[in-house]
């Protein structure tokens, strides 16, 4: 199973209750998946500035004295903030990389979330209810957030197999189904020089997308090569820091309702997720075609680009 | 009228409620407020009711329905209608996949379009769609009737044996074993008395009807590329 959330705001005077409305929708799909939850939030950008996203076992030994560590090893301002377990490292502009290795050097158990200007991830083992509360996401403002709760079927019930995985800057990915070729691909891709934490199957298809793009392809072109390559049953939604995109493989065993209004386009493993939306009565709802890729981004907005719906 | 408020008394109360009619009830016309998508709503109903959701539903609305009325003013989840045996379920919006699976009997019609696998292994429903169906839709059919006034998807009625199909738009692809068919006065009848049950203003002469060729029916292994 697994259940899936994610809204896409048009209506700037909701950006306060991003994750308020976003994490009512993750707890209405609890029973879809106990295992693990995750929250991907697109929150505020910071001029001149990137942030990390980065979670430790052991909070209260990893994180003292880390921004002090980091800015030392990177010779700029590295700032933090705890949440449980994870922290946010508010970073110099494009300085994702060195800061990356020098964490590897500081502290190897200390695990990368996500990266970007606006994307913070979070994602713990235990219901979305308990994970949404220990980062306190209801507060959260953002322009866009998707949310994932997890059945696990292909790997192990752990921080690393929870979904939201980040794909790229900024960019991030969750899934409902199962990829029945990952471990070639897991092996081809490595070959490319990808990295890949997990034995997970969504990793796969997360650094599959990575691996598209970083060879040129754009992420609507990544997601339409994704129904070619990969082998198996999948919704996913990814994010990205402009908009969401959704795709379904040709089958679409995988439920997906999807409602647009004039203040937000909202994405649901059923239909219950999305019926405390405001003004969802007179809301377009329908389901996403399988095999087609849909994408909505602040760039174009308000106008989508879906296709064929 | 009876009202349940879905909110207050839950699924398992108000099935129950339901299930407590008998067949010589007083009590035939019943409205479920509230629905908010929740699973399993009005499923197993064997009485002479009326049933009118107001709102949407999650899965298997209707499931296992005999003899009931039970009409969704909203869109409904996958499975809606599964295995039903007798009775009526209208849809005034869209639904979902999966729709009247290994249905026996009774009639579901859907005012708007139906998902994927409408009709998959049909055994004797009759399914009206005013809108379009989705990929294998009718997927194993075995006797009944599909009805669609819009287009059908990718792989209509594969590996079907004796349901009949009427389309009277455009057909995707055709599944294994399903063909074209000539459209005779005694479908041109059965047809009729669908939409008129259905109340679906439609001309009958505009489908076209297709079924099993019947080369599937025993495994060939001539035929293995087929399957």
């Amino acid at each position: 199973m697994c259940g899936i959330v994610g809204l896409f705001l048009k209506d700037k005077s909701l950006e306060p209750q991003l994750g308020e409305l976003l994490t009512a929708m993750l707890i209405t799909m609890t029973d879809r998946g106990p295992d693990s939850a995750g929250i991907a939030i697109y929150g505020d950008e910071w001029k001149g500035r990137s942030k990390m996203t980065v979670q430790a076992a052991d909070p209260d030994a990893a994180f003292p004295g880390l921004d002090q560590a980091l800015s030392n090893a990177i010779g700029g301002k590295v700032k933090m903030s705890v949440k449980s377990t994870h922290a946010i490292l508010d970073i110099p502009a494009r300085s994702t990389a060195q800061v990356r290795t020098a964490l590897h050097n500081i502290n190897p158990n200390i695990r990368l979330m996500s990266r970007g200007d606006t994307l913070e991830i979070y994602k713990e083992v235990g219901l979305p209810k308990d994970v949404a509360e220990r980062f306190d996401i209801s507060k959260m403002s953002g322009t866009h957030g998707i949310g994932h709760t997890r059945m696990a079927t292909e790997s192990a019930v752990t921080t690393m197999g929870a979904h939201p995985f980040n794909t790229g800057d900024d960019q991030c990915l969750v899934h409902n189904g199962s990829l029945s070729n990952h471990n070639s691909l897991r092996r081809k891709l490595r070959r490319e020089g990808i990295h890949i934490e997990t034995e997970n199957d969504t990793e796969v298809g997360a650094a599959y997308l990575t691996w598209q793009m970083q060879n040129g392809a754009t992420l609507g072109e990544a997601l339409e090569s994704s129904l070619d390559d990969l082998d198996g049953f999948f919704t996913f939604v990814v994010g990205t820091k402009d908009g969401f995109g959704v795709v379904r493989d040709p089958i679409a065993c995988k439920p997906a309702v999807m409602a647009e209004t004039d203040q937000y386009v909202a994405f649901g493993s059923e239909y219950r997720a999305l019926v405390d939306l405001p003004g969802i009565e007179d809301a377009r709802v329908w389901e996403p075609e399988p095999a087609t890729v849909y994408f909505w981004s602040h760039n174009a907005a308000p106008t989508s680009n879906e296709k064929a719906a | 009228m009876q009202t349940i408020d879905l909110q207050d008394i839950g699924l398992r109360e108000m099935n129950k409620t339901l299930h407590a009619q008998a067949d010589t009830t007083n009590q035939t016309a019943w409205e479920i407020v509230n629905p908010k998508g929740a699973h399993a709503i009005a499923c197993g109903l064997d009485a002479p009711i009326e049933v009118t959701v107001k709102g949407s539903t999650g899965y298997y609305c209707a499931g296992m329905n005999q003899q009931a009325t039970v009409n969704i003013h909203g869109s409904a989840g996958p499975g809606t209608g599964e295995n039903i045996m007798s009775g009526k379920i209208i849809i005034e919006g869209d639904a979902s996949q999966y729709l009247g699976a290994t249905g026996h009997g009774g009639l579901i019609v859907v005012k708007g379009n139906a998902s994927s696998r409408c009709g998959i292994s049909m055994k004797g429903v009759n399914i009206v769609v005013q809108g379009s169906v989705g990929h294998m839709s009718a997927f194993m059919g075995q006797s009944g009737n599909l009805v669609v006034c819009g287009d059908a998807g990718d792989a209509l009625g594969d590996s079907c044996y004796e349901a009949r199909f009427f389309v009277r738009g455009t057909v995707k692809s055709l599944g294994a074993d399903c063909e074209k068919k000539e459209m005779r006065a005694e479908h041109i009848e059965i047809l009729k008395g669908l939409l008129d049950e259905a109340g679906i203003d439609a001309d009958p002469s505009e489908f076209t009807r297709y079924g099993s060729a019947r080369n599937l029916y025993n495994f060939d292994v001539d035929n293995a590329g087929a399957y």
